[in-house]
């Protein structure tokens, strides 16, 4: 009998109050039979429509029967048949416009807790499973893989299962991407990262961090160092700015330098850890996606009393996953929606002491569907704030673009590629993620890298 | 790991270092800098490349020990081994061209400077080098920059060695005098550079300065390193970290170097125990 109880059974998590001062995780995961019982309310649809929601088409069904039966390695085997990172889908993915949306359970109550059951699975397998050596056959084929975010991390581990010779190369001195610079410790443990990592390791996947490509070396000179073919998944790194009056007073931030010297640097470990971060007591972030949510709880818990959110559309339309509003509002965060910066306001000495705005109405639609705000009159007001974190999104870095030949790009810096495999105008040049969409999300790089993979196969093959 | 091959006390606080890493020895160039994570706990620092050996595959720099990075740098001998060592970043300076130039100097900034006097030196340009010292105890790379240099002036702010008194006076001397120079290269603190692209722009002399920002990553991911010039926001790891002189907005700099001044002096003083030793800064 499948469980038919309207809402999803309960993710225990650490108080709110508690958690907003510590950065462990925030949610706990369940139990094994919180789990099953989760399990249970899937109605195994034949139809399967919350599979074709899934970027990667996970198989949703097939692997929550396995939990519902208590066979948890058979689930774990059914999800990575499609996705090699299930313990951070399972953590990060916007299940509520993904796979739950077309959840037939989410018509009448909540839909069936896709992404904990995943994450549960994923889980349960890192802790209970023994790593057993797999033997590759090898075929002595050079491919470098640029970016060690999702994007990389999965076109290498599916090119090294099928015999290639892989090499990462990463800017950074840690692999990971977002996953260990963006994203905080609360929502998506290090060390859960890095084990996956440590498992493309022990397949043989060489990474070479401090790399930085287009400086160091040119996508011709690893052509010349014996790499056959190449897959670019760069990320889109290069921080948007809003070009208003005061960005650049001493206490203005953009969230990757705020989240990056907390999560890649350590900062909140200060000064066991050498890298330093301004918090302040009043902090307005800009913006409305996970980003921004990531950069406002991360102030709240290096002890910021007042946090600001401000964004210029309604909660309607903020990007973030449901899951980190939520989180955020029972944090203490503080919405101010409808709400455009206009200029950061300074001391003498170059200070932030406040940021301008001007409240907002929706509008007409505009070319992506979503209601244009528009300046209402006289609104004008200062917010007092003494750091301003900026977090209006990220473009494609121009680093590679500049240094490489014959490589296509459009104005706005993504690289053009061929949607079915991922090739880039420079031939065996195979690109995905956050560089070719812009930013995007963690299932969609990961697919994308899975499409490159495969193509690279087909294309070393033939040649 | 990147280990240390060759270690030297150029001043009391001035280390030189010579690092073997091949990779980056085979791109560098003048202008360029590297970012070095000394441990596991340490911030990421950016540092020029003061020279290279492509073929012994070692880059060298030249740090002073201001804070707890560089003093915990300064304290690995040779043989030990800098964790992280990224490189080449930022833009080569391009001397297409120069016939005849000045290069200025201020403290540590004759340091990062030299390369450029070298450069230039071996395109065959004619190298006036003005560097200045607070006192003749600190002076550095005194023959390497005579090696570079047609004329080389030393000026200590005490007169403790050679000519007292500030660069900026000298170098207005020389172009008085009816030098007239393609270039010239101010690098050193924020305000002796701004002092001397004040004092070429009435004659319309062409000045590159090296700006030194707080960086984190130096592929332009942060935009920690701003800086406005012309009006515009650059970032120097990416843009820079040369710039003209006279367009550069030398104020804001000099303020936001001040950021994590605190901060700063926190680390050192939690550090200073393992460090064993007074600040010189
Ligand atoms: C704070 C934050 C929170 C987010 N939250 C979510 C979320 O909850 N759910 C979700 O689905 N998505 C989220 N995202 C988006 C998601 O993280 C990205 O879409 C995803 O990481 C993109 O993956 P990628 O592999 O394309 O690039 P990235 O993860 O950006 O990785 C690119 C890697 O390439 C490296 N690199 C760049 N240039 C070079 C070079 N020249 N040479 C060598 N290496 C280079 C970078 O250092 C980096 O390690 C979030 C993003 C951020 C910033
Ligand atoms: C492109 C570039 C090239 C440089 N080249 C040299 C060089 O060849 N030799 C040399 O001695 N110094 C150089 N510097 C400066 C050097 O990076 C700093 O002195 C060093 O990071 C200080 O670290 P600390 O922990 O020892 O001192 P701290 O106590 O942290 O700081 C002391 C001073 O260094 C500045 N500083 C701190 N952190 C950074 C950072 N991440 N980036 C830049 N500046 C910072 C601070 O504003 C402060 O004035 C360069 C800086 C840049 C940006
Ligand atoms: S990968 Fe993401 S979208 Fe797909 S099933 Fe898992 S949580 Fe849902
Ligand atoms: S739509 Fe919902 S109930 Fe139906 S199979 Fe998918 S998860 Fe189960
Ligand atoms: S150091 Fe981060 S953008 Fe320049």
């Amino acid at each position: 009998m499948p469980n038919m109880s309207p809402d999803k059974v309960k993710m225990p998590e650490q108080e709110p109050d508690v958690r907003n001062k510590n950065f462990l995780e925030v949610a706990l995961g369940y139990t094994p039979e919180m789990a099953q019982e989760e399990a249970k309310r899937c109605l195994q649809c034949k139809n399967k429509p919350c599979v074709a929601g899934c970027p990667v088409n996970v198989k949703i069904p097939e692997f929550i029967q396995h939990v519902a039966n208590g066979e948890f390695e058979k689930a774990y085997e059914k999800i990575t048949e499609t996705n090699s990172l299930p313990a951070i889908c399972g953590r990060v993915c916007p299940q509520e416009s993904q796979c739950e949306k077309l959840c037939v359970r989410g018509i009448k109550g909540e839909p069936v807790a896709i992404g904990r059951l995943e994450r549960f699975v994923a889980d349960w397998f890192m802790q209970n499973s023994k790593p057993q050596a797999k033997s590759i056959q090898k075929n002595g084929t050079k491919v470098a893989v640029i970016g060690s975010g999702p994007a990389g991390l999965t076109c290498a581990g599916d090119l090294v299962n099928l015999g290639y010779d892989v090499t990462i190369f990463e800017a950074f001195h840690t692999p990971g991407g977002v996953l260990m610079y963006g994203i905080p410790e609360f929502r998506l443990p290090k060390a859960l990262v890095q084990k996956e990592i440590d498992s493309l390791k022990q397949l043989g996947v060489e990474i070479k961090t401090n790399m930085v490509i287009g400086k160091v070396l040119s996508l011709d000179e690893l052509k010349d160092e014996g790499y056959k073919a190449m897959f670019i998944g760069t990320g889109a790194g290069l921080p948007n700015f809003m070009g208003i009056p005061g960005e650049n007073l001493n206490g203005v931030y953009s969230s990757n330098e705020f989240l990056t010297r907390i999560n890649l640097m350590k900062a909140y470990l200060f000064p066991q850890y050498g890298t330093p971060v301004k918090v302040g007591k009043n902090v307005a972030v800009v913006g409305g996606g996970n980003v921004a949510m990531d950069a406002a709880r991360s102030a709240k818990r290096l002890g910021a009393e007042n946090v600001y959110i401000v964004y210029r559309r309604s909660e309607k339309e903020l990007p973030a996953r449901l899951e980190e509003i939520h989180h955020a509002k029972e944090e203490g965060i503080i919405f101010k929606l409808l709400t455009n910066p206009t200029k950061i306001i300074g001391t003498d000495e170059g200070w932030v002491k406040g940021i301008e705005c001007v409240e907002m109405e929706l509008g007409e639609p505009d070319s992506s569907g979503r209601r244009r705000p528009v300046v209402k009159k006289n609104s004008e007001h200062i917010i007092d704030v003494d750091t301003v974190i900026i977090a209006i999104g990220q473009s494609p870095n121009p680093l590679i673009k500049s240094t490489t030949k014959g490589l296509d790009t459009h104005d706005w810096g993504g690289i053009i590629v061929e949607e079915a495999t991922g090739a880039t105008s420079k031939e065996g040049v195979y690109a995905g993620g956050d560089a070719v969409t812009g930013a995007a999300t963690v299932i969609l790089a990961m697919g994308a890298g899975k499409t490159a993979a495969k193509a690279i196969d087909e294309y070393l093959r033939n040649d | 790991m990147y280990k240390i091959v060759k270690k030297e006390t150029l001043s009391p606080a001035v280390k030189l270092m010579k690092i073997n890493a091949p990779y980056v020895a085979r791109k560098a160039e003048p202008g360029q800098f590297i970012i070095l994570r000394v441990d596991e706990f340490g911030e990421r620092c950016p540092l020029t490349i003061a020279d290279y050996d492509r073929e012994e595959g070692t880059v060298t720099i030249i740090f002073q020990e201001v804070g707890q990075t560089t003093k915990s740098l300064g304290m690995l001998e040779e043989g030990q081994d800098i964790l992280d060592f990224v490189g080449p970043l930022g833009v080569a300076s391009h001397f297409e061209g120069i016939k005849k130039a000045a290069v200025i100097g201020g403290g540590l900034g004759t340091a990062i400077a030299y390369p450029q006097a070298k450069k230039l030196h071996e395109m065959g340009a004619e190298v006036h080098s003005i560097v200045g010292f607070r006192n003749k105890d600190l002076i550095i790379l005194e023959s390497e920059m005579s090696k570079a240099s047609s004329k080389l002036i030393i000026t200590t702010d005490d007169g403790s060695n050679g000519t007292k008194g500030f660069v900026t006076d000298e170098l207005k001397k020389l172009i008085e005098e009816g030098n007239t120079y393609d270039l010239v290269i101010a690098i050193g603190p924020l305000i002796m550079m701004k002092a001397v692209s004040n004092l070429t722009r009435p004659y319309g002399i062409k000045t590159v300065v090296s700006m030194n920002p707080v960086m984190i990553d130096g592929t332009g991911m942060c935009g920690g390193c701003r800086v406005t010039v012309g009006g515009k926001t650059k970032f120097a790891c990416v843009d820079g970290p040369d710039f003209d002189g006279h367009e550069v907005d030398f104020d804001e700099a000099m303020r936001r170097q001040l950021m994590y001044k605190n901060h700063e002096r926190q680390s050192l003083e939690d550090h200073k125990c393992n460090l064993g030793g007074e600040t010189n800064a």
